[in-house]
């Protein structure tokens, strides 16, 4: 896939207000845009710049990260313009409001869906909320995808333990004599 | 617990019939494959031409756990995949063994993190351990061949705990290790 370096500049001629900057590295374009301009900047690059494929939902927990970050959660969303054979991060950042070591739901941990753009956007979501607990308004099914309903944390969070904590050992032990 | 419950006891023919049934049912053990993760590649090979486990009689593999007698847990278990293999278990009907093959089956292996039960032994009773990652097939038919001493050995003697005591079954190496027979050609000064 080609850089995708001249799409930035057309988003700020379409978004004049929008608070917008870029990176690039090895050729990968990123736009780092605010949360509340996310879905209007997905929209238009769906509708008027051709990426009318979703590779990816993802996100990226910052906690600990060397250099200095907008927030402590990047939530990205990656897209391609067949077309001009053109591939396209868009990033947000968001932080949290309460300790991150539980499952109560953060009300500054809410980002707008992208699902009625993009239909593969739903189990992408679902896994981001998952494993960092980043929930999507407007979401047609939000639940848990990987892990089960009652998990007790999110897992891919830097201050969940890679151990866990002991839900692998919580379980019945069926013996050689147990009779069902 | 099967057959032998029914029948009575201090009798010359129970033995008699006893070793028969054992015969029977070591040259026809049906495993049941709960096969996961890449130890469940190295088992469909040990029942191919190649390796070929029906030479021990168990070849047929039974993906109802209803008839099958033996469990070859291949690979690792998740936490979310154990009550699965629980419920897979309960539903076999006795006599069953369990062969815990691989290292991550047998201790969770290089996956010690959150998603991966540390071993079935710690919620299963697993009568085997087939050491590797992933055991070769001679290591697989071995594991099976040590099943097939167990049930030559009357089974499933317990020690009214629930625990069964230990056979102290070891396999010996059936091979001489030894050096390839090629000269070194490189590294040399
Ligand atoms: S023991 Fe090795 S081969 Fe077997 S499941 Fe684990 S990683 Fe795969």
């Amino acid at each position: 896939m080609t850089n995708a370096a001249e799409y930035p500049a057309r988003v700020r001629e379409a978004f004049p207000e929008a608070k917008l900057s870029v990176q690039s590295f090895r050729d990968r374009t990123v736009l780092v845009v605010e949360p509340a301009d996310l879905h209007d900047i997905l929209q238009h690059l769906k509708d008027h710049q051709g990426f009318e494929f979703l590779v990816d939902v993802t996100a990226v927990d910052y906690d600990g990260y060397p250099t200095p970050q907008p927030g402590r959660f990047g939530v990205l969303w990656i897209l391609r313009n067949f077309d001009a054979e053109a591939d396209l991060v868009v990033k947000t950042h968001v932080d949290p409001s309460m300790p991150t070591d539980g499952i109560e739901e953060d009300p500054a941990l809410v980002l707008k869906s992208s699902c009625d753009l993009w239909n593969a956007a739903e189990w992408r979501e679902r896994e981001v909320f998952d494993m960092f607990g980043i929930r999507f308004t407007d979401h047609p099914d939000m639940r848990r995808i990987l892990t089960w309903k009652d998990f007790p944390g999110h897992p891919l969070r830097k201050d969940y333990p890679l151990r866990g904590r002991g839900e692998r050992e919580q379980y019945k032990v069926v013996t050689r004599d147990e009779v069902l | 617990m099967g057959l032998e419950a029914t029948m009575p006891v201090d009798n010359i023919l129970t033995t008699q019939v006893q070793a028969v049934i054992n015969w029977a049912r070591r040259s026809a053990v049906w495993p049941m494959p709960f096969a996961t993760a890449c130890c469940g590649i190295e088992l469909m090979a040990t029942a191919m031409s190649r390796y070929d486990l029906s030479r021990f009689g168990a070849e047929v593999f039974r993906f109802s756990p209803r008839q099958a007698d033996l469990m070859i847990v291949a690979g690792r278990i998740s936490t979310k995949m154990l009550p699965v293999m629980h419920r897979i278990y309960n539903q076999m009907c006795e006599p069953k063994w369990v062969i815990s093959m691989g290292a991550c089956a047998s201790t969770g292996g290089v996956f010690d993190t959150y998603a991966v039960v540390q071993g079935v032994d710690q919620f299963l009773p697993v009568d085997v351990y087939v050491p590797g990652c992933p055991p070769r097939p001679e290591m697989l038919i071995e594991g099976v061949m040590a099943i097939q001493r167990i049930i030559d050995e009357d089974n499933l003697p317990t020690d009214g705990n629930g625990k069964r005591i230990p056979l102290n079954l070891a396999l010996e190496p059936n091979y001489e290790p030894a050096a390839q027979p090629v000269d070194v050609s490189v590294g040399l000064s």
